[in-house]
């Protein structure tokens, strides 16, 4: 598919084996240098011999070096080659020791009881925490949430498709709405937590609590009964996120070539009909984007949980990352946390990977 | 139109007219009620700041007609104007925070730009074949990391932090948040890379320049400002993350939200040091929001259109 596209720039590179050698001696005497420092460490840890090691910092300095050392060493061994991988090997090492690493040393947490401020440090428990997940009912009320949670995107996503068109449309200080329209997003959501949650919904004196009585609600709370506190955090996930598909949908309706929308104008295709004819099924790839990466973003939704409701009122309104914290913060388990965790990234990856077949068919133009 | 008008409008043109006042009215009356939607909570909190317990109490909202302004909220952190002079640990404080904040989102938002740039390059210019891997599935490697939720890498990090000594550091919080933004500018750049054509290095390298030296005299000057959109999208990302920075730090790298965390609880109803504090957390990102609001939307919007 690609290729075509590409660079193509015939090299002569000319690599003495001298040079080579060298390229293979800087490489491997580096990932000497890291196995015998991990090794030192290893033996201390296992207390056969101490080094005076304080952490596990040599390590990752040899680690480091080690690496800079691949780099440098492809342009010395393959040349212009080299030079090429260099573009993409940085990246690549980076994320590779960040998550490949962490996630195969979290494996290993996951099947472990390990409480991190007891000293007896980590006990393999086997399938102890996959048993206790199982009956945990506010896992699974946390996962519940997650699938409201990720339903409330289809009216985000037609809120934020009706302002992208508003915003498309022959309006005068279209600058003015834009800008005031993509603010929420830059606001933390920590400070969102304070600013809406605590003090606007405040049941006193809130203005948006005076503002329900003034409509009829006598007594407003907004997170006091499940249901109407998960609504609640619904609407303050959306207030931030709307600008977000709100934003990628007018790049996709200003995308869409004006003689189209005209065409089908004078064939006679008025407003709703237009509408639904012509610009919905043009949006439909960007559409997809947009909501795919927004579930993305909903299924990472914590802070406002953890710092509004923290889970309450009796877990209706927790996520599973914000059950997760606090299964950590009261309880210093790393070990169950990350079975819970592992088993959210295998629930996502497959969700995910349906989605994305799905979405593969839908945004197929049918024929 | 004046009263000499030649063509006079039929009763059905000044029917049209009200209709498509009437359809004005309601497309400005809807935008104006989402802005305010938008704004109220930004406008909520400057005045808040300002306010007294009794203000407060009352619901007052505009300054100057419901009530006199006050420097309460600031001076409680020590940044009003008689404040502004003395010594004040809250100042220092949030000063502390402030500065860790700024650090942790200007150095990783820095090496995500800079690491992903280069990827999305290479990958946009390059035929490569890491093992089995192609281009194709490298890219799928780095966006892939997107879907990977933050929880899953808080527990094994805080374990392997707290092995290498990392835990509570400016570097560790920067390492992590550069991975967690790097998708995303990879995402926005290769978008930005595709777009310029081929023939442009083809040209420099005839001229005797390297591939490095093409990229950095060429195309780097040509790419800046999708470079900025991807800095200052990571930055606003980087800006406001809680989770990582609550779990993994607790007294000298704290960030700013973790602080404005750490406040909600304890200050029960002054409400107007919690408003000052919010919104002297929000200012930094609202001023990049209006001034460089181009750059914000045109990064959100690369990979949304092919």
């Amino acid at each position: 598919m690609s290729g075509s596209d590409h660079l193509h720039v015939v090299t002569s590179d000319a690599i003495t084996p001298g040079r080579r050698r060298l390229g293979m001696g800087l490489i491997w005497g580096s990932a000497a240098l890291l196995g015998v420092v991990a090794l030192a460490q290893t033996a201390q840890e296992a207390g056969w011999r101490d080094f005076g090691f304080q952490t596990w910092r040599p390590t990752l300095y040899a680690y480091c070096v080690w690496a800079t050392a691949l780099c440098w060493g492809q342009v010395i061994i393959r040349g212009e080659q080299g030079r090429r991988t260099l573009f993409v090997l940085p990246a690549a090492l980076f994320v590779i020791s960040l998550t490949v690493f962490p996630l195969l040393f979290g494996l290993v947490i996951a099947f472990s009881d390990w409480n991190l401020s007891s000293p007896d440090g980590r006990q393999f428990n086997g399938l102890a925490n996959l048993r206790q997940m199982w009956a945990d009912p506010f896992y699974w009320n946390a996962m519940t949430n997650m699938v409201w949670y990720t339903l409330a995107i289809v009216v985000e996503y037609a809120v934020a498709f009706g302002l992208a068109l508003l915003l498309n449309s022959q309006i005068r200080a279209r600058k003015f709405f834009r800008v005031a329209f993509l603010l929420p997003l830059m606001l933390s959501p920590v400070a969102v937590s304070w600013m809406i949650g605590k003090s606007m919904l405040e049941a006193r004196f809130g203005p948006l609590a005076r503002l329900a009585r003034g409509l009829g609600w006598d007594n407003p709370s907004f997170f006091g009964s499940p249901e109407v506190a998960r609504f609640t955090i619904m609407l303050m996930d959306a207030w931030t996120f709307i600008p977000f598909m709100m934003i990628m949908l007018l790049a996709g309706l200003q995308a869409i070539p004006k003689e189209l929308t005209e065409a089908s104008r004078v064939d006679g295709a008025t407003g709703w009909r237009s509408f639904w004819e012509v610009t919905f099924p043009l949006m439909l790839p960007v559409s997809i984007t947009a909501i795919l990466i927004r579930i993305i973003f909903k299924l990472k939704l914590a802070d406002i949980v953890i710092n509004v409701t923290s889970g309450g009122p009796g877990g209706a309104t927790d996520t599973v990352t914000s059950f997760i914290f606090r299964e950590y913060r009261d309880r210093s388990n790393v070990g169950y946390g990350t079975m819970l965790a592992m088993v959210y990234l295998v629930i996502i990856v497959i969700v995910m990977t349906v989605l994305m077949k799905l979405a593969a068919s839908w945004s197929r133009p049918r024929t | 139109m004046t009263e000499t008008a030649i063509f006079k409008d039929s009763e059905a043109d000044r029917q049209h007219r009200t209709r498509w006042f009437a359809n004005r009215v309601l497309i400005y009356g809807v935008l104006i009620l989402w802005a305010v939607i938008c704004l109220f909570p930004i406008y909520w909190t400057i005045t808040t700041s300002f306010k007294m317990a009794p203000n407060v109490m009352k619901g007052n909202l505009v300054p100057w007609v419901d009530y006199d302004p006050a420097w309460l909220g600031w001076r409680s952190l020590g940044l009003s104007p008689d404040t502004i002079g003395t010594e004040s640990t809250v100042r220092d404080e949030f000063m502390k925070r402030f500065l860790n904040s700024a650090i942790t989102a200007l150095s990783s938002s820095v090496l995500a730009v800079l690491l992903g740039s280069l990827a999305a390059y290479g990958l946009s210019r390059f035929t490569y074949k890491f093992a089995w891997m192609k281009n194709d599935d490298i890219s799928f490697f780095f966006l892939s990391q997107l879907i990977l939720p933050p929880v899953v890498l808080a527990l094994p990090f805080l374990v392997l932090y707290k092995a290498l000594g990392l835990l509570d550091t400016t570097v560790g919080l920067i390492l992590l948040y550069t991975l967690t933004v790097l998708p995303i500018v990879i995402w926005i750049m290769r978008d930005q890379f595709a777009g310029i054509p081929t023939e442009l290095e083809e040209a420099a390298m005839v001229d005797g320049l390297g591939v490095w030296g093409a990229f950095f005299t060429i195309i780097l000057p040509i790419a800046l400002p999708g470079m900025v959109a991807a800095f200052i999208l990571s930055l606003v990302l980087t800006w406001n993350e809680y989770f990582f920075a609550a779990l993994l730090t607790s007294t000298h790298a704290n960030t700013l939200p973790v602080m404005l965390a750490s406040q909600t609880g304890s200050n029960g109803i002054s409400w107007w040091s919690m408003a000052a504090l919010a919104f002297a957390a929000i200012l930094p990102l609202v001023v990049i929001g209006v001034v460089l609001e181009r750059f914000i939307i045109k990064g959100m919007a690369a990979g949304a259109v092919k």
